[in-house]
């Protein structure tokens, strides 16, 4: 953790459903924070690296979330798009402490 | 130039062809001698050639000698491994070799006889041999079928199939010697056997892929010399001459995918099939109605390379499973989740992607309705939601408005959520509904609140749109009540799930102000009754909806029409529109299970009654509760 990081705690695990996700709002760009099906969360900036679609409103699938514009599919560990696309979408670092989600802003 | 065979390319062509192009060769002057086998080559006594004897005894004179000769299978190590071989190693329909240990695919092997010398065949023997090797045990390689496209000196040929014809075969042939184009066609059992062209390849595709399909071409038959173009199905703007497209011609008009790029991705990356280029162009793969065009593409850069898309499509890369073997394992297994069916039919990831999950869900409601349990996170946002997505993250409403009919009290409840909601933009869809743009996410449940009107289920795999005139009750030529028709439509559809949108419309009299020849179910009125039209669409490609039945009462109407949604509903694969169900199995099929017998109608109704019974509005639902987390996004505190 840098100096400029604090994490904030965000919601419990239970209020995100498992395969999906919640919208953090911030003034620089909302964040998507997703659970996947082994309850493992994961953050990125809620804009797909192709044309900006939310992120959040995707489909959550291992460890991947698709988007719901144009169907890319995105790395929720890295943000990266999956091959043959190419981008990638900031994530942030997030954890887990007794059932609540912290987030690394 | 001197050939074994009676006329050149004597495995790629037919006779005639072969005269035609050897003709064409004579012009520029290369000489032939055919059907000689040569036996020496003459030694002129000073370490140089003098000529070539062949087995008739005929001499020739020569300079310089050069010989071609084509590939043999190399089976010394399988022979010292005392493995069967004949013209190469042979091999079962599972690839393996006389040793069950010992697998084998590729040039060297022999097929139920046929030894490959091409990489098309190779991919399909290496999928199928993995497959064993992995322990799965479920492909099974049954031959290739090949397509030769050469270019000899400028002039296009290409071949597949049985091109030589023979008992119990018909030939179709076109012939212009003088314009350099000859095309024969061979027809067995009203199915395309084989084909040979010359001068003119550009159908070559085509006819390979109903070689392939093995589909019956006898309502093609009178057209089917001229092409597809002659056929009206050409992909957009008629454009089905791939080979003679520019670089710079667009191929997919939703993408902006020009030809030169796809040539390009396929050439540079190496894509052999038509799923490869999709991904890496993007080309096809939003509406699709450049698949056709795109394959055509490929086939022209790779040649005999191409891989045909496999008629069984598996659902997504994580399972070998077709849409159909998925629903039938459903169906007989009573599978209820995801999970089980993951489980069952051993699905190669922890749980899916967005392709198949969706499906999924489908076939798990409809196949078990009232006892399997809807997933939400299986499903497109829209369908989570229930509005549509927008490229800016917003949504759209579009509140039901059964037929087509409001009321004032309505449009001033509309009014007043646009002005409290600033709703950015309100339009009259095509569907006879009023949009709402522009909203926000959490937004929603409050609009359908202040609406209070039920979902318009605008933006699902559902039932959509009753579209109506105002019929008998208004209007001068109007036969029946249209509009009360489509109203009870639309309420005995209401929150129908099925494989794709339906549309449905209702005509008061045959001139058809509701367009009814263009929807998934047409209704339309005469004097005497109803007629039934089934599996008509006005989008990516129009098709005109084809003609079921004629009914009397409006009673009729709902039971034959609910009969046939029913049967879409069971038997369509999923994101199958009406018309893509319909060609799949013919409308006779259709006919005979909605139509002509009685007791499987009233089941499939029953059985569709029986669905919707008692589904909640879903608008109404996230009103009461259900799935709020989904609409409250998590606030920072500052």
């Amino acid at each position: 953790m840098t100096d400029s990081q604090h994490w904030v705690q965000i919601c419990a695990l239970t209020d995100i459903p498992p395969q999906g996700s919640r919208v953090v709002e911030r003034a620089s760009g909302n964040v998507a924070v997703f659970r996947t099906h082994d309850d493992k969360v994961f953050a990125l900036l809620d804009r797909c690296p192709h044309k900006g679609g939310p992120l959040s409103q995707g489909i959550v699938h291992g460890e991947s979330v698709t988007c719901p514009l144009h169907s890319w599919n995105i790395d929720l560990a890295t943000g990266a798009a999956r091959a043959p696309d190419e981008g990638c979408a900031r994530h942030f670092p997030v954890k887990l402490e007794h059932g609540m989600v912290l987030l690394g802003l | 130039m001197v050939h074994l065979g009676d006329w050149l390319l004597d495995r790629q062509l037919d006779d005639v062809a072969g005269g035609l192009l050897r003709r064409a060769l004579e012009e520029r002057g290369i000489g032939f001698l055919l059907g000689k086998q040569t036996a020496a080559i003459l030694d002129d006594g000073q370490g140089g050639v003098a000529g070539v004897r062949f087995s008739d005894g005929e001499q020739v004179d020569a300079q310089l000698v050069v010989m071609a000769v084509g590939i043999r299978p190399n089976t010394a190590l399988a022979e010292s491994c005392g493995l069967h071989c004949e013209r190469g190693i042979v091999v079962s329909d599972a690839l393996q070799t006389y040793d069950p240990r010992v697998y084998a695919v590729g040039e060297c092997v022999s097929h139920r006889g046929v030894a490959y010398g091409l990489v098309a065949p190779l991919f399909e023997q290496a999928k199928v041999c993995a497959n064993h090797l992995a322990q799965l045990g479920i492909g099974r390689y049954q031959g290739s079928v090949l397509s030769t496209k050469l270019k000899v000196t400028g002039i296009d040929l290409f071949s597949a199939g049985d091109f030589m014809g023979g008992e119990g075969m018909e030939d179709i042939v076109l012939s212009d010697p003088a314009g350099g184009v000859y095309k024969k066609l061979v027809i067995k059992d009203d199915k395309l056997a084989g084909v040979c062209l010359y001068g003119d390849t550009a159908d070559g595709a085509w006819y390979f892929k109903l070689l392939r399909e093995g589909r019956s071409v006898a309502d093609l038959r009178d057209t089917l010399m001229f092409g597809e173009s002659a056929i009206g199905d050409a992909g957009v703007q008629g454009q089905s001459k791939a080979a003679c497209m520019q670089d710079s011609d667009e191929v997919c008009g939703c993408n902006g995918v020009c030809k030169g790029s796809i040539v390009k991705a396929i050439k540079d990356k190496g894509l052999f099939t038509l799923d490869e280029v999709k991904k890496h162009t993007k080309a096809a793969s939003s509406c699709g109605s450049c698949s056709g065009l795109v394959e055509q593409i490929l086939m022209s850069v790779v040649g005999t390379d191409f891989q045909e898309t496999p008629k069984t499509k598996a659902v997504c890369g994580c399972t070998e499973r077709s849409h159909g073997e998925v629903r039938k394992a459903i169906r007989e297994q009573h599978l209820l989740t995801h999970a089980e069916v993951f489980h069952f039919l051993e699905w190669r990831t922890p749980n899916g992607c967005a392709t198949c999950r969706p499906a999924i869900n489908y076939y798990l409601l409809s196949s078990w309705p009232h006892e399997a349990v809807d997933d939400p996170q299986s499903r497109f946002v829209n369908e989570r939601v229930h509005a549509n997505i927008q490229k800016d993250g917003t949504f759209s409403v579009i509140p039901q408005m059964k037929g087509g009919v409001t009321t004032a009290s309505e449009l001033r409840r509309i009014a007043d959520v646009a002005d409290k909601y600033q709703v950015p933009m309100v339009k009259v869809t095509g569907g006879q509904r009023i949009d709402l743009l522009g909203v926000k996410k959490e937004d929603l449940v409050n609009v359908w609140q202040d609406l209070g009107m039920q979902s318009g289920h605008a933006y699902g795999k559902s039932i959509r749109t009753v579209k109506t005139c105002v019929g008998s009750e208004f209007c001068r030529f109007g036969t029946q009540n249209s509009t009360q028709m489509g109203i009870d439509l639309e309420t005995m559809l209401a929150n129908m799930w099925s494989p794709h949108k339906v549309k449905l419309a209702v005509s008061g009299c045959p001139r058809n102000c509701a367009e009814a020849g263009i929807k998934d179910v047409g209704v339309i009125a005469v004097d005497s009754g109803w007629e039934l039209y089934v599996g008509g669409n006005g989008g990516i490609k129009t098709e005109v909806a084809q003609f079921l039945c004629k009914v009397k009462t409006a009673e009729e109407v709902k039971e034959y029409s609910g009969a046939f949604l029913q049967l879409y509903r069971e038997e369509a694969y999923y994101l199958d529109r009406t018309v893509h169900y319909i060609a799949r199995v013919g409308l006779d099929v259709i006919k005979a299970r909605v139509v002509t017998d009685a007791a499987s109608r009233q089941a499939l109704y029953q059985r569709l009654l029986f669905s919707l019974q008692g589904l909640p509005d879903p608008w109404a639902a996230r009103i009461a509760g259900a799935q709020k987390n989904e609409f409250i996004p998590i606030k920072l505190e500052a």
